[in-house]
């Protein structure tokens, strides 16, 4: 008994894979991106939002 | 701009907070007494609702539910009032959440106590409750986004995000893990079997840990911090990718809790992958958190506060640390089924949960009654007594694990097993008992916290309705070159569907192909629905919670195979509603242990363990040899069985009881060859019954025929 080729006997498996490893690489390099271009003074207001 | 005044509902948040320290120490109270039955099986009192196997169920819902989970509570409203800068959005909807939640918790500790149980780890409780936690729950999630909605500030704080996705991801779970068939107003089956329930329950539970013990929390610090030490989070664009990474790789990594079972490959691989890329997130959460401090470690040598914050983002860093590691296969092949495992949530419950929540509780008390704390002194006190608990908590668990795996795994040279499984037992109790040490350090803190709180309480008074004041929020003219996060930022809806979509994604992709291919699953011919008996026998099994203490899974390892016999195939369990794998081996596992022993060898070991193995720390199971057989139930859960796909033939339910009655005699027939009288109908011959047949269906065929369907 082998458990390991349970996943081929689905038709077209190889997308489930691909669509979500495409979507979290694309959501991740933009988050990032926006992360990393973001106005430095908004994230400044934003980040002290509990001390006021 | 006209500024609006309002008030902060304060009420709600005392009334959480002092649930929150009630429930600590019960909780702990119950761990605490289960730590002690470990080296002294006589704490059970030989009663059934102090036994190990129904008191641990408590112990960990008690923390999870009851103390976190009001802890959590107490600090989501305190700090989502104050982000929004407005009041709750409903009072009315306050209390229902407050009252519904403290009902629901008395309700567990009865029925768990009672023996009401699912039989799946931390989420115990029986269909009823379940129910009422849905509408609770919903009762809380409207509350949350209504007040969000109302709000006077432009920007969700990365705080209330994360309030968002565990809000969203714990009714998922929640849902998905609790689809059960009634039997009785409190006994239901659930829903899968065998491999796929394993898979959905430790999905389930991982998640809890990732979503009810870790994201709400870390959003709490997101917020307790900063405060407490008076300055912004150290990087708020960390914080975002924090958020983000950590909710999108958390929700994948629940199959590393069955690495080496029948769980397919793929699915284990999957998991390892994930638990491992967790590191980043996780670590980038606990330096955030770290390097607030940058500059005010002074403050942290002053205030209680800090000093109870530094240590519990420390505790969450090693935990992340090591939960990675842990899901390595090669690692989980020595720490998995032992104490290693229970030392690590430890780390995670006493260090991280548990300080971060006597951090808020120190923040919030002063404040809320316009005072100073009773005693720093006292406070201080307390941290010492947590840290040194955690550390005698922790460090011998990690030695019982470490020593304990090691012995099972040694050969003699001849190539026999080094150890008997008793051995290995009584080898670690020394760290048993400065385990229970440590508890009780830790739970002599929460007293003298409780103690300081109080005063402080007497000396204050209470703030009910705190006054504030904010401009209103107007509606911006669209600026048209704006990042779309900011705008997310603004849109909470948006929030919780994308954050929805975010943990569905991971739930989907690992759930739906193992249901998928459930035809697929190799189903073993000689593999039989249980008799009624044994039905009920396994009811009772499930009901004094023996899966706490047993595993059923014998892993492909030489020295599994040598000391249980065959390891276990996915088509040994697809009758097994709910499955009973088990996540730890205080005693062997018992997945062959059908045919191993006489039946008068487990009525006498079930009356007395230490009579058939001395040295024994199994709790004796008195009752079971009074208690009688609840017959009246067998036809609507043979009837249930086969709702769910299990083959019994047609109108077997009529005929189940009188099948029931001809075995039970049987059993109890050969019982009194070895002079044991017993009647035929006690509850002691249902459980002899399931425990001479588990695992034994592979045994009967020679030659186990695999049959696609």
């Amino acid at each position: 008994m082998k458990f390991i080729h349970y996943i081929e006997k689905i038709a077209g498996v190889d997308i489930y894979g691909l669509i979500s490893l495409l979507i979290f690489v694309l959501f991740f390099t933009v988050m990032v991106t926006w992360v990393f271009r973001a106005d430095k003074k908004k994230i400044k207001e934003m980040s002290e939002i509990p001390l006021h | 701009m006209q500024v609006e005044k309002f008030c902060y509902d304060n009420k709600i948040v005392k009334a959480f907070g002092y649930a929150t320290v009630i429930f600590a120490i019960v909780g702990m109270l119950a761990g605490l007494w289960v730590a002690i039955q470990f080296y002294a099986p006589a704490a059970s009192l030989n009663l059934a609702p102090t036994t190990f196997g129904r008191l641990r169920p408590l112990h960990t819902n008690a923390i999870i539910f009851a103390f976190v989970g009001n802890c959590i509570f107490t600090g989501v409203y305190y700090s989502l009032q104050r982000l929004c800068k407005t009041r709750m959005y409903s009072d009315k909807l306050s209390w229902f959440h407050f009252w519904g939640w403290q009902a629901i918790i008395a309700a567990a500790a009865i029925t768990l106590l009672l023996g009401f149980t699912t039989g799946k780890e931390y989420a115990e409780l029986e269909w009823p409750i379940d129910i009422a936690i849905a509408i609770v729950w919903i009762a809380f999630g409207i509350n949350l986004f209504g007040t969000i909605l109302k709000r006077r500030e432009k920007h969700l704080y990365v705080a209330i995000w994360f309030y968002i996705a565990t809000w969203v991801t714990v009714a998922m779970l929640h849902i998905v893990n609790s689809f059960e068939i009634p039997v009785t107003l409190f006994k239901s089956y659930s829903w899968y079997a065998g491999v796929q329930d394993a898979l959905v329950q430790w999905w389930y539970g991982h998640n809890a840990v990732a979503f009810f013990l870790t994201t709400p929390i870390l959003g709490l610090m997101y917020y307790f911090l900063p405060k407490a030490a008076n300055r912004p989070v150290y990087s708020y664009r960390l914080s975002i990718i924090h958020f983000w990474a950590l909710i999108f790789i958390y929700i994948w990594a629940g199959p590393h809790h069955l690495l080496y079972t029948s769980l397919p490959d793929w699915a284990q691989s999957l998991g390892t992958v994930f638990s491992i890329m967790l590191i980043a997130p996780s670590w980038g959460g606990m330096l955030n958190g770290l390097f607030t401090l940058r500059g005010a470690w002074d403050k942290v040598r002053e205030d209680p506060v800090l000093k109870f914050m530094v240590v519990a983002i420390t505790c969450y860093g090693m935990a992340t640390f090591e939960g990675p590691m842990l899901s390595l296969k090669s690692v989980n092949a020595i720490s998995h089924f032992t104490d290693w495992t229970i030392a690590h949530v430890h780390i995670g419950g006493l260090g991280w949960n548990g300080f971060m929540a006597f951090a808020m509780l120190y923040y919030l008390v002063p404040r809320m009654w316009g005072t100073n704390l009773y005693s720093k002194k006292l406070a201080t006190n307390h941290f010492w007594l947590g840290t040194i608990g955690i550390i005698l908590y922790a460090v011998p668990l990690y030695w019982a694990g470490f020593t304990q795996s090691l012995m099972w795994k040694s050969f003699t040279p001849e190539g026999q097993l080094k150890f008997q499984f008793l051995e290995t037992v009584t080898n670690i109790i020394p760290m048993y008992i400065t385990r229970s040490v440590g508890g009780a350090l830790y739970l002599t803190g929460a007293v003298l916290m409780a103690y300081n709180l109080y005063k402080t309480v007497r000396q204050g008074e209470f703030i009910a309705n705190e006054e504030a004041e904010a401009p209103p929020l107007i509606k911006e003219v669209k600026v048209k070159k704006e990042y779309w996060h900011r705008l997310l930022e603004r849109k909470p809806v948006t929030m919780l569907v994308l954050s929805l979509i975010v943990v569905a994604i991971g739930g989907i992709i690992e759930l739906v192909p193992t249901f998928l291919v459930k035809s697929n699953i190799p189903t073993i011919a000689s593999v039989k629905p249980y008799t009624p008996l044994e039905l009920q026998g396994r009811d009772i099994y499930v009901r004094e919670g023996c899966y706490t203490c047993h595993s059923q899974m014998i892993r492909p390892f030489r020295d599994e195979v040598a000391r249980y016999g065959e390891y276990s195939k996915a088509g040994e369990f697809v009758y097994d509603h709910p499955f009973q794998w088990g996540s730890k081996r205080t005693g062997p596992d018992l997945a062959r242990e059908g045919g191993k022993y006489p039946d008068s060898w487990h009525y006498n070991h079930m009356y007395d363990p230490r009579s058939m193995s001395p040295g024994s720390i199994m709790p004796q199971y008195v009752w079971l040899l009074d208690n009688k057989l609840d017959t009246s139930s067998t036809a609507s859960k043979i009837r249930a069985m086969k709702t769910l796909g299990v083959p019994y033939p047609d109108g077997y339910e009529k005929i189940a009881n009188f099948e029931l009655m001809k075995q039970a005699d049987s059993i109890a027939r050969n019982l009194k060859k070895d002079k044991i009288e017993t009647p035929g109908d006690a509850e002691i011959v249902a459980l002899i019954a399931y425990l001479q047949r588990i695992g034994r269906d592979i045994k009967a065929e020679e030659k186990t025929k695999t049959v696609m369907k």
